[in-house]
């Protein structure tokens, strides 16, 4: 299960097994989305499956999620998704109007994204052979111009940008499956970071390095990838990460570091450091992106790591996800 | 966020450091041994190293249930479960500890029915819904878990539910720090107490680490200001000459301890006559076993139990991390052969053992700071 929570083994499924025998360029680092050539035109390329239980959670469910992961894997790729295919997988028995709910909330991600769905398949599978249904999409886009995503050209002194609070996704997911006795007014936070990332390509396209969204293994995860991609080390100031404190209370309780909890609405954005302001303004100016914040640099060092500092002057090391978060009791 | 925000206070964090400073001999070397994994961990997550002197030195203690517990009961636990089709529940925190034929995690890989729970009484609620399997919650814990699998026990008893049994590993503290003390290669000069465990037991029981071996104790809270404060308050100590034993953590822990939960204690457990910890070795009196009263919900009365013995790989120094005696650094499996996703001892799973914990926040901090010094040369 480990290999499928985000953190390093999926990234060491893929490194070691899929990019070797599968990629035409196993060394390339891995982005979210494929730059594809078809006569002569680029077209990005991304696809993601979504497993989730349960179905529905508050402030969403798995068909949105669906339309949003995979628009948001285009966007922090520097492309606007165009069109759309998804596969679904639904378990015998699985009731119609939970079907056709899951349907709707998928047209409304597609509306609120400007993006068309033009095709898709469907498989049922016996009872118990799937969490009552598994979605997979598949999105194409254009890339925006202007804009040039890639690890390698991140340099010491670039900020690091976060477009609004973590955790809150992960927890709530947490919380929804009610095996924990606690509730919070908490809901996920998936939504289409597309028009945050249009405002701030307009302002500061040329400063953009680098993008990803946080999603399994969370911005812990994502900056690691980043560290050990580009080679350098990403430092971040503690108290500039914005956190619910409902989130940092779960987590407190639970024992969870929030930088390994799951997001879908949020994207981190590595930036030179003269189109920083210019990015975060940007952002600040432009709904839903009133809580981004710097959260910290890039620097030689710790090479290929992730360091957080604290205001008193700790600092800690803050690896990948191993495996699943898992709640500390005793 | 109330009784967090204030604890991680800035100018409050710098002030108890600067006073540590202050009150530190320079010409003294500190060592400070913090007993429970709460504590270990938290040293690291805040990263309190960087604002202590050089001359104190953080001992990690024994205070890691899942470090401590030997992985035969391990591999004992997995056997009932796979062999009589039993349900079997646990916390987080063992999910991921190795026994000789895997961990929990990978057992529910091969199709054992393994379940994450997060109280005792979560399991007993499977089993509450679950009338036709058996439920067998693998116990573990010190002081500060054992009164909710006692509650749970007395609930099962009280309702009469039949598919429910506990396999108890918890533990107690006091003997595992006398064993410590004990050590012959242990030269301590202070404990930072439990600050759960107190909860429960109260700060009485540690009167005579300070009486008879004349080291001082403060029992903290888990935020850095809780532990800084109880580093001026040791260091006070010390310099005075005295050994007492204090209460730091006065907001959560009464002296006397929780009455009600040692009730329960007594009510379900008993002492075993001895009981093995992992790098410790048998250690006499220092765990619980379920009374003959809640035999019928006592695992390993119910089911036949192979007994496995495990000897930890030889290469492995465990014993001598769990002891202060050497650093997790110092192992010659750390940071190769042992890491948190391949960890051959049980300091390396919990996020509360001292190999993980200097693994995950400190390993490569260090590795960071000698490449940043050796590039300047």
């Amino acid at each position: 299960m480990a290999h499928g929570a985000g953190g390093k083994a999926s990234r060491r499924l893929v490194e070691g097994l899929f990019a070797p025998l599968l990629f035409e360029n196993a060394n390339a680092p891995l982005g979210d989305a494929a730059n594809v050539r078809i006569d002569g035109a680029s077209v990005a390329i991304t696809t993601d499956s979504f497993v989730v239980n349960p179905l529905k959670f508050p402030g969403g469910s798995i068909g949105e999620l669906a339309v949003n992961g995979t628009m948001n894997d285009l966007a922090v790729s520097g492309a606007k998704g165009q069109a759309m295919v998804a596969t679904f997988v639904l378990e015998e028995g699985l009731p119609a109007s939970v079907l056709e709910g899951e349907i709707r909330a998928m047209a409304a991600a597609l509306h609120r994204a400007g993006v068309v769905m033009v095709g898709g398949d469907t498989k049922v599978v016996e009872r118990g052979k799937a969490d009552g249904m598994y979605i997979t999409t598949t999105g194409i886009g254009r890339f925006m111009p202007r804009v040039t995503i890639d690890a390698r050209s991140v340099r010491p002194g670039d900020k690091v940008i976060l477009s609004g609070p973590i955790g809150d996704h992960g927890i709530t997911i947490l919380l929804a499956r009610g095996e924990l006795d606690l509730e919070a007014d908490l809901s996920s936070d998936t939504r289409c970071v597309l028009p945050l990332i249009e405002a701030m390509v307009d302002e500061a396209a040329p400063g953009i390095r680098w993008m990803r969204d946080p999603t399994r293994g969370g911005v812990a995860t994502s900056l690691n990838e980043l560290a050990r991609d580009c080679g350098l080390g990403i430092v971040l100031s503690e108290e500039e990460i914005p956190m619910r404190d409902e989130v940092r209370g779960a987590c407190e309780l639970l024992g969870l570091d929030p930088l390994h909890s799951a997001n879908e609405g949020q994207f981190l954005a590595v930036v030179a450091p003269e189109y920083a302001d210019a990015a975060l303004n940007a952002l600040n100016r432009t709904e839903g992106g009133e809580d981004a914040f710097i959260i910290g640099e890039v620097r030689t060092e710790p090479a290929c790591g992730v360091l957080v500092t604290t205001r008193y002057g700790g600092s800690r090391i803050v690896d990948m996800l191993v495996g699943d978060p898992l709640p500390r009791i005793c | 966020m109330r009784y967090v925000d204030e604890f991680r206070d800035p100018e409050l964090i710098t002030r108890a450091s600067e006073e540590i400073y202050r009150l530190a001999d320079p010409a003294r070397h500190y060592r400070i041994m913090e007993v429970c994994g709460g504590h270990t961990h938290a040293i690291y997550r805040f990263g309190l190293k960087d604002v202590l002197p050089s001359n104190i030195e953080l001992i990690h203690g024994p205070g890691c249930p899942v470090c401590v517990l030997p992985m035969g009961r391990i591999d004992d636990g997995l056997a009932v479960a796979r062999n009589a089709n039993v349900i079997f529940a646990a916390f987080g925190d063992m999910m991921r500890v190795p026994g000789a034929h895997g961990s929990p995690l990978e057992h529910k890989a091969r199709g054992t029915d393994v379940r994450i729970v997060y109280s005792p009484a979560d399991a007993l609620q499977i089993a509450r819904r679950n009338r036709d399997r058996h439920v067998m919650f693998f116990a573990i814990g010190f002081e500060t878990t054992a009164p909710s699998t006692a509650l749970t026990l007395m609930r099962a008893k009280a309702e009469g539910i039949a598919n429910f049994s506990v396999f108890c590993n918890h533990v107690t503290i006091i003997p595992a720090i006398r064993a410590i003390l004990d050590s012959p290669d242990m030269r301590l000069d202070a404990f930072i107490g439990p600050g759960h465990v107190s909860t429960v037991i109260g700060c009485r029981p540690y009167e005579w680490i300070a009486r008879n071996e004349g080291k001082p104790v403060v029992t903290s809270g888990f935020e850095p200001l809780d532990l800084l404060q109880s580093i001026v308050m040791l260091l006070r100590q010390l310099q005075a000459g005295e050994a007492r034993v204090e209460n730091q953590y006065k907001r959560v822990v009464p002296w006397e301890g929780n009455r009600a939960a040692l009730k329960a204690m007594a009510e379900v457990f008993q002492l075993r006559p001895y009981f093995e910890w992992r790098g410790l070795g048998f250690i006499s009196q220092s765990a619980l076993k379920i009374r003959d009263e809640y035999a019928e919900w006592d695992a390993e009365q119910r089911f036949p139990i192979p007994g496995t013995r495990v000897t930890d790989p030889k290469a492995a120094q465990c014993g001598e991390v769990l002891k202060g005696v050497l650093k997790p650094a110092q192992c010659k499996l750390f940071g190769n052969e042992c890491t948190p996703e391949h960890p051959i001892g049980a300091l390396m799973v919990s996020s509360e053992g001292s190999c993980a914990a200097y693994y995950n926040y400190e390993h490569r901090k260090a590795v960071a700071m000698v490449t940043s010094i050796s590039s300047v040369a």
